[in-house]
């Protein structure tokens, strides 16, 4: 059967030839197209370098004193200079970063899973969604800096402790997205062609649902990453964060700040440092979220 | 309890209309006031009607994507409309959909083969190589290039996405599809090769279709039976020659007059309505479309007209016997 619809005949059924993929050159092309990934990317490729490797990258026992070296300005021997025991800022600047980008890239994982876990059941739960968004609605009324403090005070310090007082804080934003986009998805003709070709709910949340938000939660991941590290900072440089015996970029800038004045270079490397790694993960962050969604990355 | 393929009864579709602080109930918005239809194995039944007169909700009812709020529905001599999910499952092979927006109604995550073979799976089917046969088979069915199987929804042309939903539609050997405007998003002639391929798969599966659209001319050329709706009521079903011919009710006219006819020297008598569709919430009494009939006297604006046969085959809700040529 052939019909004509007001007067225009159906276009005749052509060859559904499909351009090939380009292969090559694709390195190239994404480099162009996404420069800020690539910049970000790289960037925190070295970060992500120095801290595993900060043992074989010319250092020296981060935590060793030897008074008789204190306070070196930047040299040969100490790149950095010494700190007011006669540590080495180099080191201990280079371990420091294991400490950061531990806690950043902790922070944005359990963050992620845990407000994606609240956010699909508050999406498809009704009646829960009322209790959860209030629970996430009183978090997200207390700065998250002084709920990261208070948490902090209530346990003994150390990494994974910092590592929870942070991340509860930053949940209520990632439920929320999570549940934003899970409330429009749901609504989708692709769900419900999914339901009525027989998808049970589980299959519908792993298949049709969870990976139409790793979009956003993506973005999201990153932006909580660089906020933890500021904040990991922050909570170090008060004292409420990670042990003194533990090098982390917060310690340092925090030991250093009575001497800023005629020892700048201990508290710059490791505000240098920070800078850089916050700033990488930015570029990142903002990079996939242009990228990410497959149907923008259509436009070329 | 019949021999029809889909029996609907009376069903109705009232969705609450919450507001204000406590969400308290506002009103219902009347969706689907008492609609019924049958449609046999092979046969076309079209749902055609102004947007928002409840054709679509009346097809998601009847797939139980919405719980109707009373009525039955039968498919294949099983009730369905009252089947929890457990049982309703099984069911759900024989019936399938294919949506209005080739764009959201694929999963962009998925590739085409996966979309395809998500049913199959789902019923349990096939598997394996003979799920990759089944897959390929169904791509050749709604012509769709076989490479097409490891790509991305959004590498297609709306008409080739729509082809992809039609072949998920296909995958568990449904016997009927609903259409829900399916070729409403397409350009004209990518419209008419996919209304081509929804005849020429009904003539070879046997397929019965519920096709759901608001576009007479399209309907004219694909459709057995034709019903028309207004505000959540059928007000006439006849057979696509009487309805087109001889249409009965005064609603069914005014569409039809509306439909536009590619030759500038036909001069018809256009019927044009005055106002809008009344608000659902809070339907007109009587004769749902009394408000705007040109030909409405008292007796419509208190007493509800039933469907009664005015010829063989063609069933119309008016008081008048005879409807006037024109007011």
């Amino acid at each position: 059967m052939s019909i004509t619809l007001g007067g225009v005949a159906a276009a005749p059924d052509l060859p559904d030839v499909l351009p090939p993929r380009r292969e090559r050159g694709r390195i190239m092309r994404f480099t162009v197209r996404h420069p800020t990934i690539v910049a970000g990317g790289l960037l925190l490729g070295i970060m992500v370098f120095i801290a595993v490797f900060a043992p074989w990258l010319g250092t020296r026992d981060p935590e060793a004193i030897s008074p008789i070296y204190r306070l070196r300005d930047p040299q040969a021997a100490y790149w950095f200079g010494t700190d007011m025991l006669g540590r080495d800022v180099y080191s201990r600047v280079l371990y420091g970063s294991r400490v950061s980008l531990g806690v950043g890239f902790s922070v944005a994982v359990l963050a992620s899973v845990i407000g994606m876990a609240i956010g699909v059941v508050s999406g498809f739960v009704r009646w829960l969604d009322m209790l959860l968004m209030r629970v996430m609605d009183g978090l997200m009324s207390i700065p998250g800096i002084l709920l990261a403090i208070a948490l902090m005070a209530l346990t003994r310090g150390s990494v994974s402790n910092v590592v929870v007082a942070i991340t509860i804080p930053q949940v209520p934003q990632v439920a929320r997205l999570v549940r934003g986009v899970v409330l429009t998805l749901r609504e989708q003709p692709f769900v419900e062609a999914a339901v009525a070709s027989g998808t049970r709910l589980p299959k519908i949340l792993i298949k049709h649902i969870v990976p139409n938000t790793t979009a956003a939660l993506t973005v999201q991941a990153t932006y909580i990453c660089a906020s933890a590290m500021v904040i990991e900072a922050i909570l170090s440089f008060i004292g409420a964060g990670t042990p003194p015996t533990i090098p982390s970029w917060g310690n340092i800038m925090a030991e250093g700040r009575a001497l800023w004045q005629i020892k700048p270079y201990i508290v710059f490397f490791p505000a240098v440092f920070l800078s850089i790694t916050v700033l990488a993960v930015n570029l990142l962050g903002d990079g996939l979220r242009d990228a990410l969604d497959p149907r923008l990355a259509k436009r070329l | 309890m019949s021999a029809h393929l889909l029996e609907v009864n009376a069903l109705v579709k009232h969705f609450p209309l919450r507001g204000g602080l406590f969400g308290t109930r506002r009103g219902v918005v009347h969706a689907v006031d008492g609609v019924s239809f049958h449609i046999d194995r092979g046969e076309t039944l079209s749902v055609v009607g102004e947007s928002g007169c409840g054709k679509s909700t009346v097809g998601r009812t009847v797939l139980r994507l919405l719980d109707p709020t009373s009525g039955e529905v039968w498919l294949g001599g099983e009730r369905i409309d009252n089947l929890p999910a457990r049982r309703l499952r099984p069911l759900r092979r024989r019936m399938q959909v294919v949506f209005q927006d080739p764009f959201s109604s694929l999963n962009p995550r998925l590739s085409v083969g996966e979309i395809i073979a998500e049913p199959i799976v789902n019923f349990g089917l096939a598997s394996g190589a003979e799920l990759k046969d089944r897959v390929a088979g169904l791509m050749d069915k709604v012509q769709l290039p076989r490479d097409a199987i490891k790509r991305l929804p959004h590498e297609f042309s709306g008409g080739q996405r729509q082809r992809i939903g039609i072949a998920r539609a296909l995958a568990p050997g449904a016997d009927i599809i609903v259409c829900d405007e399916a070729v409403s998003a397409l350009d004209v002639s990518v419209k008419a090769q996919i209304v081509n391929l929804l005849a020429d798969l009904q003539d070879e599966l046997g397929l019965a279709l519920l096709f759901i659209s608001h576009d007479l001319a399209i309907v004219e050329h694909l459709t057995h039976r034709v019903a028309v709706m207004y505000l959540g009521k059928i007000v006439e079903m006849a057979d696509r020659r009487t309805l087109f011919a001889a249409p009965h009710h005064p609603y069914t006219r005014a569409l039809l007059s509306a439909v536009p006819v590619p030759d500038p020297t036909v001069k018809r008598q256009r019927v044009i309505l005055k106002g809008d569709v009344p608000s659902p919430i809070n339907p007109p009494s009587g004769c749902r479309f009394h408000t705007r009939c040109p030909f409405a006297f008292d007796r419509c604006r208190s007493e509800e007209p039933l469907l009664r046969e005015r010829a063989p085959g063609q069933i119309s809700a008016c008081h008048l016997d005879a409807v006037p040529a024109a007011a």
